[in-house]
């Protein structure tokens, strides 16, 4: 089973969620954790353990041979990314630009431009009792985090049974990299806070989600700070408030240093149990 | 004409708050883009009264023709996003899927395949409540190319703080490092981080500067919610110093902020004390930049 930790907004504690709700799991069953902000992945600042795999991760991009090349421009013409320049006597290759199409490589009449592997991120799997975790890390300077976090869900997919449930922590946002992170997911558990950035982000969300046609329940976060609007849009709209974890300055203390929220305060537990409870009741149902 | 870019790496850091009380001080003088285009939040702030919208195209998308499709395969073939599956024995383009190359409607060998633009979202010009005007955005829902729409924004707030004759645009900048950011960043002439004293901020903050550094932009750095640890507050520091980057100032951990945003304020509004000073310390030294 797939569950995809998401918001609209940022900050508004997916990370705390995620990585608390993992290791609470854990405590019982086998759990995968893996961190798809590849922009900014922080789930490893809360998670340690041991390090059982890492590899770097590459898109392929053209790399131009000038040998044999004809100078025809056709790649060039092909490219719809502009990746791909034919610059006086010179053919341009612009990797932060290519989206790997491979269709300028397979096109060239001379095979001027093979496909050559660049590195565009790490993948690192740690292991902690029951905890797998996988982070990826995209270099910096790296536009695209689409394809890093496309081959992140390969190597979950790959390496765990269909039947061991797996939390996704998502990219912030609703543009492609929160798509590609979450399309593949069960069930989508939106992290939100009850202001008016956070409602009117949470709203984006869960349009996204519904065009994704995906089953979503809402988590609001610093419960007690800002207005209703956010339980008040929620009940109008039919989208369960699975959990509301309390407005309390010791948790963003705690979550500072690095550390867990629940083992210290028991509000955040119970609160964590909801979601659990949630999660066991969709797959009872939907028997995954 | 100088453009200040305000990022953070780390969402929830205070970014757009900070931005519209720095957009609130400097009042008339300023053009105001909203380049945080995923996840646009700072007309909730500025009160904007629409002017003009235009949509926004961007990026292609295959379409498939059954009439003249004879079935080939071909086009599933050299897709890598496997985004053309048999659907009821008809090639179907997935729109979540394709990438918007063109290559399978290069080699379908019937002229099947057409690539349209689509339409990703809509920018606005609107009248703010400072006097000014401000330059937002929507992107739609599950959009491709929000960098576009960001350059889009730019550039359109670049046009109009030319034809009305102001010197600075304020610029508020996208979570991440990807591709919106490095749009936001291109063309800045100083850019503000904003962070926080946890580990996640710090690791982001440190990220995030990689990728100023890369457009050699010279950058300060304003620390919220500084009192939340102190020892990680000394290592934001520490970092500054270390990078050459000046510390514009901390503020204090404040619930003032969202009680200002419940009521569509900027802090600057509501707080008449300490942070307001903070605040308006701060964009003397940003604007001297």
């Amino acid at each position: 089973m797939k569950i995809a930790i998401a918001s609209g907004k940022g900050g508004t504690g997916k990370t705390t969620v995620s990585t608390n709700l993992a290791s609470l799991l854990a405590e019982k069953y086998p759990i995968v954790l893996t961190d798809l902000d590849v922009e900014e992945p922080n789930s490893g600042l809360f998670i340690s353990g041991e390090k059982i795999h890492e590899e770097d991760k590459y898109k392929m991009i053209p790399e131009w041979k000038k040998d044999d090349c004809i100078l025809c421009g056709n790649c060039q013409k092909v490219c719809n990314f502009n990746a791909v320049m034919k610059l006086g006597e010179m053919i341009m290759v612009f990797p932060e630009l290519c989206h790997g199409c491979y269709a300028c490589s397979e096109l060239c009449p001379t095979k001027s431009l093979p496909m050559i592997p660049k590195k565009m991120g790490e993948l690192k799997h740690l292991k902690l009792g029951n905890l797998d975790f996988i982070e990826s890390k995209l270099i910096i300077g790296e536009e695209q985090a689409v394809p890093l976090i496309k081959q992140t869900l390969d190597y979950v997919d790959e390496n765990f049974s269909i039947r061991t449930i797996k939390i996704f922590d998502a990219p912030p946002g609703t543009s492609c990299p929160v798509i590609e992170a979450t399309k593949d997911a069960d069930l989508i558990l939106l992290v939100t806070e009850p202001t008016p950035f956070g409602l009117h982000d949470l709203i984006l969300a869960i349009e996204t989600m519904r065009e994704l046609k995906k089953e979503m329940g809402v988590i609001i976060n610093r419960f007690g700070i800002g207005d209703a609007n956010v339980e008040k849009y929620c009940e109008e709209n039919n989208i369960p408030i699975i959990a509301k974890i309390p407005n309390m300055r010791k948790i963003a203390e705690i979550y500072s240093d690095g550390n867990l929220i629940y083992p210290k305060i028991p509000e955040v537990k119970v609160q964590l149990e909801n979601i659990i409870s949630f999660i066991s009741k969709y797959q009872q149902e939907n028997t995954l | 004409m100088k453009e200040i870019v305000i990022i953070s790496g780390k969402g929830g850091t205070g970014k757009t708050s900070i931005t519209a009380s720095l957009a609130y001080l400097a009042n008339k003088n300023v053009v105001v883009a909203d380049c945080d285009v995923d996840a646009a939040d700072m007309h909730l702030l500025m009160q904007p009264d629409r002017e003009g919208s235009e949509d926004f195209y961007s990026g292609l998308l295959a379409e498939i023709d059954q009439e003249k499709c004879i079935k080939c395969g071909k086009c599933a073939e050299v897709c890598r996003w496997n985004a053309i599956p048999v659907i009821d024995n008809k090639y179907v383009v997935q729109p979540l899927d394709c990438e918007g190359c063109g290559y399978c409607a290069l080699v379908c060998p019937t002229d099947a395949i057409s690539m349209n633009e689509q339409n990703v979202g809509k920018w606005f010009l609107s009248n703010v409540k400072t006097g000014t005007k401000m330059v937002h955005a929507k992107l739609g829902v599950g959009a491709d190319n929000s960098g576009k729409l960001v350059a889009k924004v730019k550039n359109e707030a670049k046009a109009l703080a030319e034809k009305e004759g102001k010197e600075i645009i304020i610029v508020d900048g996208s979570p991440g490092i990807g591709c919106p950011v490095v749009s936001s960043l291109s063309g800045a002439s100083y850019v503000v981080l904003v962070t926080e004293p946890s580990v996640s901020g710090i690791h982001d903050l440190k990220r995030v500067y990689e990728l100023v550094k890369k457009f050699g932009i010279k950058a300060g750095c304003i620390i919220n919610k500084a009192d939340i640890n102190s020892n990680k507050t000394k290592e934001i520091h520490t970092f500054l110093k270390d990078e050459n980057i000046e510390l514009i100032s901390e503020i204090p951990y404040d619930e003032n902020f969202t009680k200002a945003m419940t009521m569509g304020k900027t802090i600057v509004e509501f707080d008449d004390g300490k942070i307001n000073q903070i605040l308006e310390n701060s964009w003397k030294k940003i604007k001297k930049k």
